[in-house]
């Protein structure tokens, strides 16, 4: 295992997060509790329809409202600002760039059509409603399906058909496969469309200062130099004028890994001002404009040997983008198609995507991000196998796992797996659902004739994590840090991570003080200040950890090895034989020979005798490739009773055995564990964003989309095997979304187990009541129409 | 125009001139300062901006800083000066750092209330009973399970402290 685990005072350990004193006591600053003077308010007026013709626009009447101070149209700002940036490119896209305004056509409901500033808040919401626009609606398309129809309305009237990309990906010998199968099994499935909702939503202040042609942008990012680059490409403004600061972030999902219209017409009113100006998006427009996720629907066919044994896997996916590209709305479905074989030995293979634009909002990254899709299809498609062949799903699986001893191990997408134990974790779950013995109560409930529906789900994944090597990131993969111990002592990391709730001031913390030889406090983690911190990549894709924790950790084996050489002048001893810990530098083969931390700095510092070519001072930058992704994995159990009467899906039992690599803090992993299983149980039985054919969102309010509550929710067992990664020196490889990945589809083939006595093989997410009664009446009903026992 | 109105907020006393149609929260976060106060939703659904009005957890994007007149009002910036608190962080506070009963920490605040309101009415909730009192705060990074074991551990505090 990797130096930094085997130093134990922190890490490894459940520690307290550094972060949450400030949190508990309401004191940390988030953007919208920020005020400068002069600040002032923008607001969006955005189109009621899907899709329609622009006539006219008319402010005269708003211009004129009380504290009103601008409003801006496309014809404003066209010139000023670019389109929002699209940073997926896949041969032969169609390009749809999101002008920051609406410019000629809306075509989504929620598109910012004028931006209006006004002096308060209040004043700002009259006055949005004076602004009179002129839309002559037109055709809209909201199914992915029929948008691919000839006849459909097209979304962008330049390009021929709304097929905005096709994407293939073949690997093996796929027609082999089919002609040596016994059994083909089809499963049709969709992976419905999701609404990130971070509880915080998105929320912007631009300052310009004109003395020092400065814009400041403060924004609830999770790339602040990303957006920084993005912003000055976008304004025509010189990058070194541009200063993105990520306070506090109310969480983010993905939803605040882009680049948004309301970023760069914040700065560009600012500038044309020149007052603050801010802007707090609403949870209305939280849900119309900001991106969303999933939004797949799937044609897979696995070509199967009578024993379960998976020959090969033909698929065909339909992705709905929305009407635009966000950052990487192009890019996110082909996260599906790279891991549509998941964690099973599946040689041969063939997977399509064909991307589609409808009028609706952009899908882009949402926790897992074209992962969750991959998962939710596969394992739904191994259930289906389960059940035709009835081979029990867990032997299935088993059957169809590389075993450990075959990673690194290729796979027919393409991707090297760097290490795994996929029958640990699996045994794991099954040993503390205490598997057989559910297997032996569902027996008993079928056999006696109450009616109680009882199911047992399995869902395996394995997660793509640590992203990623540069040559498969549109944007870069790395990530960067600067550690900079300060003459008293104190060390300061700088990292281009921007984490919004994950914890990192705490596990980089950890990391840092082991490998020092100091405590935790004396230790500051900075994030989000793109004038403090290095180039960086940002917080999303499971890497923060994996891959910003590893350039801080090579950050600081430089600056260890610069303080033993220092030390070893000092003591006479071979910086080889020195080690840190206790705040001392001491020699391992003469513990009398040794001195403070602290005088070891100070030497650095005072410069008077430093070996020969060590330079003054104490500060070192690395940025970290990674030479390869890590993969997470596990498997998961979920146990419901079915309510044949109502349809309702009582979950009453949730074992996770996971496995991401060495565990720095396992309060925090438990924490990521819980928090996307959850959102897992949100996706499977409850959450879905429904447009009606006119394309309204219906679902665009926490009324009418069900994010899990607490009383919805089980008590959930978290398990884990410890399988280090040899790609990075922590062994850590990312948790951050493996919840969101590995659970959904084993609440849904549970509530499936359920119902199979019944014929019931698939329901749509998410299952809701109705839809589960549905099922159960369509399944039971016989010619008369009469419900009729089950088989 | 302006309607005066005289709250008591932390135990300290203020009288402003408020718009009537200016919500409570932005009243706290806006005239007052109280940043701590978080808004999720303007629906009264997510519960994020949820503060204690004599003594009972209240959305405070629902009312009307003209209804909150003569008041008495919680904040998670009072929640350290309340007497169980005894000078230092109050239990619940502690409960939610201990039990890593919070991620982006923008719920918090509302969801320290409701508990804190729940644990006046009831000091020895079931499991069931924190999850029902808190169905009404929406949190979306913790998946409650160790918010229940953070109020629990606020619960054995405050109950200890009582005897």
């Amino acid at each position: 295992m990797a130096t930094a685990a085997k130093a134990t005072k922190y890490v490894g350990k459940p520690i307290k997060r550094k972060e949450d004193p400030r949190l508990v006591q309401g004191i940390a600053h988030y953007v919208d509790d920020l005020k400068l003077v002069g600040m002032l308010h923008m607001g969006i007026v955005r189109s009621p329809y899907a899709h329609a013709r622009i006539r006219s626009i008319d402010t005269t009447k708003a211009r004129s409202a009380p504290g009103v101070v601008s409003i801006v149209t496309a014809e404003d700002v066209d010139g000023a600002i670019g389109p929002v940036p699209c940073g997926a490119m896949i041969p032969d896209m169609k390009p749809a760039p999101r002008p920051v305004l609406a410019t000629g056509e809306a075509r989504f409901v929620g598109e910012g059509v004028a931006a209006v500033v006004a002096s308060d808040p209040y004043a700002l919401q009259d006055a949005m409603e004076l602004v009179e626009v002129d839309y002559e609606p037109l055709p809209v398309v909201v199914d992915p399906e029929k948008a691919l129809r000839k006849d459909s309305p097209r979304v962008h009237d330049v390009h021929a058909d709304n097929a905005a990309y096709r994407w293939e990906l073949e690997g093996g010998d796929i027609k082999k496969a089919f002609k040596q199968a016994d059994r083909v099994i089809k499963v049709h499935l969709t992976n419905q469309r999701l609404i990130p909702v971070a509880m915080e939503g998105r929320a912007v202040l631009a300052q310009y200062d004109r003395g020092d042609n400065r814009i400041t942008l403060w924004s609830a990012s999770q790339i602040p130099h990303i957006l920084r680059t993005q912003i000055a490409a976008m304004l025509n403004f010189p990058e070194y004028g541009v200063y993105v600061i990520v306070p506090e972030v109310g969480g983010g999902f993905g939803s605040k890994l882009n680049v948004y219209s309301e970023e760069a017409l914040a700065c560009y009113l600012a500038m044309k001002i020149e007052k603050p100006v801010k802007w707090t998006e609403g949870r209305r427009e939280n849900f119309l404009a900001t991106i969303h996720g999933r939004d797949q629907i799937a044609d897979m066919e696995f070509a199967v040997k009578r024993d379960g044994t998976v020959l090969g896997l033909r698929a065909h996916f339909i992705a709905d983008l929305g009407a635009y590209f966000q950052l990487l709305t192009p890019l996110i479905p082909t996260l599906t198609g790279l891991m549509c074989v998941g964690p099973y030995k599946i040689p041969n293979v063939r997977a399509e995507i064909t991307g589609v634009f409808t009028n609706k909002m952009s899908t882009d990254a949402y926790r897992g991000a074209g992962r969750p899709e991959a998962t939710y299809f596969l394992e739904r498609g191994m259930q289906a196998v389960a059940t035709e062949l009835k081979i029990d799903p867990a032997e299935l699986r088993r059957k169809n796992f590389p075993k450990a001893k075959e990673f690194p191990y290729a796979t027919a997408t393409g991707l090297i797996y760097d290490s795994a134990n996929y029958q640990g974790t699996l045994d794991l779950a099954l040993k503390k659902s205490e598997y057989k013995k559910l297997r032996r109560e569902q027996a008993a409930a079928r056999k006696s004739k109450t009616g109680r529906l009882m199911g047992i789900g399995l869902g395996s994944y394995v997660e793509i994590c640590a992203l990623g090597p540069s040559s498969a990131m549109p944007s870069g993969g790395w990530e960067s840090a600067t550690v900079r111990i300060e003459p008293t002592g104190r060390v300061r990391v700088l990292t281009g991570s921007s984490p919004h709730g994950q914890g990192e001031e705490t596990s980089f913390s950890q990391i840092a003080a082991d490998l020092l030889g100091v405590t935790m406090d004396d230790v500051i983690i900075v994030h989000g200040d793109t004038s403090a911190v290095p180039y960086g990549i940002g917080t999303f894709g499971s890497r923060s950890l994996a891959v910003g924790g590893t350039a801080m950790y090579r950050a600081i084996e430089k600056l260890r090895d610069k303080l033993l050489k220092i030390a070893g002048l000092v003591l006479s001893e071979d910086p080889a034989n020195l080690v840190l810990r206790n705040k001392q530098i001491v020699s391992k083969r003469d513990p009398k020979k040794s001195m403070s931390f602290a005088d070891a700095v100070g030497a650095a510092y005072t410069a008077k005798a430093l070996p020969p070519g060590v330079e003054p001072g104490l500060e070192a930058t690395h940025f970290y490739e990674p030479t390869n992704f890590t993969f997470s994995f596990g498997t998961h159990i979920a146990v419901v009773d079915v309510d044949p009467e109502t349809g309702d899906v009582k979950l009453r039992k949730y074992i996770a055995a996971d496995d991401c690599g060495n565990v720095i803090n396992p309060l925090l992993v438990e924490g990521q564990l819980q928090g996307g299983i959850v959102q897992s149980v949100g996706q499977a039985y409850f959450e879905e964003a429904v447009y009606d054919d006119q394309g309204q969102l219906l679902s665009g309010e926490l009324a009418d989309y069900a994010i899990p509550r607490a009383s919805d929710l089980p008590w959930i067992e978290t398990y884990n095997t410890v399988t280090p990664t040899p790609v990075n020196p922590l062994g850590a490889k990312g948790v951050g979304e493996a919840g969101t990945i590995g659970a959904t589809p084993t609440l849904v083939n549970a509530v499936l187990d359920a119902l199979a006595p019944l014929g019931v093989r698939n329901i749509d997410m998410p299952l809701k009541r109705e839809r589960v009664w549905k099922a159960i009446r369509e399944a039971t009903a016989g010619p008369s129409g009469r419900p009729r026992r089950a088989k | 125009m302006g309607v005066e109105i005289q709250v008591h907020v932390n135990g300290k006393s203020f009288q402003n001139e408020v718009d009537p149609r200016l919500l409570l929260v932005h009243y706290l976060r806006e005239v007052l300062g109280l940043t701590g106060t978080h808004i999720g939703c303007e629906t009264s659904l997510c519960g994020a901006c949820t503060v204690l009005i004599d003594g009972h957890p209240v959305k405070s994007c629902t009312m009307l800083a003209v209804q909150a007149d003569g008041a008495e009002i919680t904040t998670v910036e009072g929640l350290s000066s309340l007497p169980e608190a005894g000078g230092g962080l109050h239990p619940i506070q502690e409960g939610f750092w201990e039990k890593h009963g919070l991620q982006c920490g923008f719920c918090t605040p509302g969801m320290m209330l409701a508990a804190v309101g729940l644990l006046r009415e009831n000091p020895s909730p079931t499991h069931a009973q924190i999850r029902r009192a808190l169905d009404g705060n929406l949190c979306r990074c913790t998946g409650y399970q160790h918010i229940v074991e953070a109020v629990e551990y606020a619960a054995r505090k405050l109950r200890a402290h009582k005897r």
